[in-house]
């Protein structure tokens, strides 16, 4: 409709919506190329080398997680080291009764899931500022309660049973596939869920909250579904920290550090992408190896480089990178061929923006 | 009479409680921005006033003569570069500006001061005396002190904001931005006013709170910015004597769960304010919730 009244002189046949400027089947085998890959490096590289990576995959999917409450629901929790600390201690208690902590994860994940929608019943009654500290004073509450219990290591945290057995080697292997699956899991959840009607709920919460609930767009649904997704994933990124660690403090978990770290990688990788958390989280590891020597020093950097590309660069790294390239290697928006853009569609700005949904809107109506 | 002990203690905290939480409250009220770096603020406060009694030796009581304008100038500065920069872009990125400062600010700590715990003005026989009723009852100097500040600063700021020409300026601001800027006020400075009065009390806090309690960089997350949040929704948004009867109930809260196990001392708090949260989520002053 709104297509056709930009242009009214030309027929609507002469647009043409899609989800890609390029064709997905080969951004798809590109994808299948690098897992695969990554999948073979610890037969590749060093130890080092892989227990770096895990942590990369830990704070990758940590960022992804964030990005999607912050940059596409809108919700700033400051409270997401609850779920690492829980999907942590899940793991610890399932060992304790003998289930391997790598069988454990998944289950520590759901559990996470589940504890999510009794936790989103009581904060979401707050907003935006008040909602983000009420996420804080709930992990907070949450670390108080475990510390209480001495057989999960009280306040001082305790080793996880379960993998005296097993092999040095093949247990640093299996850790970093662990890694490697979790992460690419939640990127792939994250993008299928992007791409599906949630996905345009989202965006229209986005563009304008009180039109999407107008329009009958569910929008607490929309916002309970996505927190709860974000704790599943958070939980088997800190199901996966347990395991790499091999020692689960409720201190170490819990700290509000968690969510600086992801808060800060999505900030600078570049907020409301799928491919910014990724590039935020490799940029951190790096700056934390580099500056690691020098203590708190890596998280004043990365505060005041967050602080400044949020002021002056909002779309972070990525964006600066699809701005020259204009590539999107998650198409989850809509690209709108014109007529006069033969071959070169318009660029729309901001994956999947207003252009999008007016087309895909105009589109349902002709 | 432990008990009752305990609850005079937590009404007297409460005191402090309140101080922390007025000036989270007056900058959401006026600017609608949720300062994350609150409590932060408020340790910095502490330092500044540790630096202040090192240098020139005047007693740790009367140090926030020159610690409060020192911090109100700070926020005045704050408030009219990066925070208005933030608030210019929207209600996202000013939360992640100040999350971002808060950070900064505690790490900074740790870089450049240490990460050790300090106090303020242990020698002082007001701060560590107290006086007694009966056996039973102490009533320590200091928390009697924190409170009657607590309802000064509380009459205070009740009485500039509805009676003085500024107080109007940031109510009409409060109320209507973009109205208020019809009627030639320049809100930016007056959004500067307000931060000022912000930090300056914030200030007071973290002085109170080094006196009280010991301080180290990681109090400002820990403790004051969630206790003070804490108060405020408990006592119900928007509310300033709510403020303090949410920072009353919460101080008792905690009294009375360290009577029952010392190490519960913090969580019963939390647990009181998770449930006004799940029971009553407009907060125990105001009527019905507005946001």
């Amino acid at each position: 409709m709104s297509v056709a009244t930009d242009t009214p002189a030309r027929s609507e046949e002469n647009f043409r919506v899609t989800r890609s400027r390029r064709n997905v089947a080969w951004t798809g085998a590109g994808a299948l190329i690098v897992v695969v890959v990554l999948a073979l490096f610890p037969y590749i590289v060093y130890s080092g080398t892989t227990s770096l990576m895990v942590q990369a995959f830990i704070v990758i999917t940590l960022a992804s997680m964030w990005n999607l409450l912050a940059g596409y629901a809108g919700l700033v929790s400051v409270g997401q080291q609850a779920f690492v600390g829980l999907g942590a201690y899940f793991v610890l208690i399932l060992a304790q009764h003998s289930l391997s902590p790598f069988g454990g994860l998944p289950v520590a994940a759901i559990g996470c899931g589940v504890a999510a929608v009794p936790m989103w019943w009581l904060i979401s009654r707050l907003r935006s500022g008040y909602f983000a500290i009420a996420t804080w004073v709930l992990a907070t509450t949450i670390m108080l309660f475990i510390e209480r219990f001495p057989s999960i290591g009280g306040g001082t945290g305790m080793s996880l049973p379960g993998l005296s057995g097993y092999d040095p080697t093949l247990l640093i292997a299996d850790t970093y596939w662990i890694g490697l699956a979790v992460t690419v899991l939640s990127l792939v959840t994250v993008y299928v869920m992007l791409r599906s009607r949630i996905g345009l709920v989202l965006t229209a919460i986005r563009d304008d909250e009180v039109a999407a609930r107008s329009s009958g767009a569910r929008v607490g649904l929309a916002r309970m579904l996505v927190y709860v997704v974000a704790a599943i994933g958070c939980g088997a990124a800190g199901a996966v920290l347990a395991i790499s660690q091999l020692i689960v403090q409720p201190g170490a978990v819990f700290t509000v550090q968690w969510t600086a770290i992801m808060a800060f990688a999505v900030i600078i990788g570049g907020l409301g992408t799928i491919e910014g958390p990724i590039i935020g989280g490799i940029v951190y590891i790096i700056l934390q190896r580099t500056l690691q020597s020098y203590d708190a020093w890596y998280l004043i950097v990365l505060g005041l480089v967050a602080i400044g590309v949020a002021l002056f660069a909002r779309r972070g790294l990525w964006g600066l990178i699809d701005d020259r390239l204009n590539i999107r290697l998650f198409p989850v928006g809509y690209w709108l061929w014109t007529p006069e853009s033969t071959g070169r569609p318009r660029p729309s700005r901001r994956g999947p923006g207003r252009r999008g949904i007016r087309a895909r809107r105009g589109g349902r109506h002709s | 009479m432990a008990w009752v002990n305990a609850i005079i203690q937590g009404i007297l905290t409460g005191g402090l409680y309140a101080l922390f939480a007025c000036g989270l409250s007056l900058m959401f009220g006026v600017m609608k921005v949720v300062n994350l770096a609150h409590g932060d603020l408020a340790v910095i406060g502490a330092y500044v006033a540790l630096g202040v009694i090192t240098v020139t030796h005047i007693p740790a009581l009367w140090s926030f003569v020159i610690v409060v304008p020192i911090m109100a100038v700070l926020g005045y500065g704050l408030q009219r570069t990066l925070i208005q920069a933030a608030l210019d872009r929207g209600v996202l990125i000013t939360l992640l500006v100040t999350f971002g400062l808060s950070v900064v600010a505690e790490s900074g700590q740790q870089q450049f001061i240490n990460a050790d715990s300090h106090s303020l003005g242990v020698g002082e026989s007001i701060i560590t005396g107290s006086f007694s009723i009966g056996s039973q009852i102490q009533l320590p100097y200091l928390l009697l002190l924190i409170f009657a500040v607590a309802v000064v600063v509380l009459l205070g700021l009740q009485y500039f904001l509805s009676l003085s020409r500024y107080g109007r300026m940031i109510r009409a601001v409060a109320d209507d931005q973009e109205a208020a800027q019809l009627s030639g006020i320049d809100y930016r400075h007056v959004f500067g006013i307000a931060a000022a009065i912000a930090f300056g009390t914030v200030a007071l806090a973290g002085i109170a709170y080094g006196m009280y309690s010991q301080f180290s960089p990681t109090t400002g997350t820990d403790t004051i910015l969630l206790f003070a949040f804490a108060a405020v929704v408990i006592g119900g948004l928007g509310s300033l004597w709510g403020t303090l009867l949410g920072g009353i109930v919460l101080g008792v809260a905690q009294q009375i769960g360290a009577q029952i196990n010392q190490a519960d001392q913090v969580l019963a708090g939390y647990l009181v304010f998770l449930l006004v949260l799940a029971l009553r989520p407009q907060g125990l002053t105001t009527r019905r919730a507005q946001s």
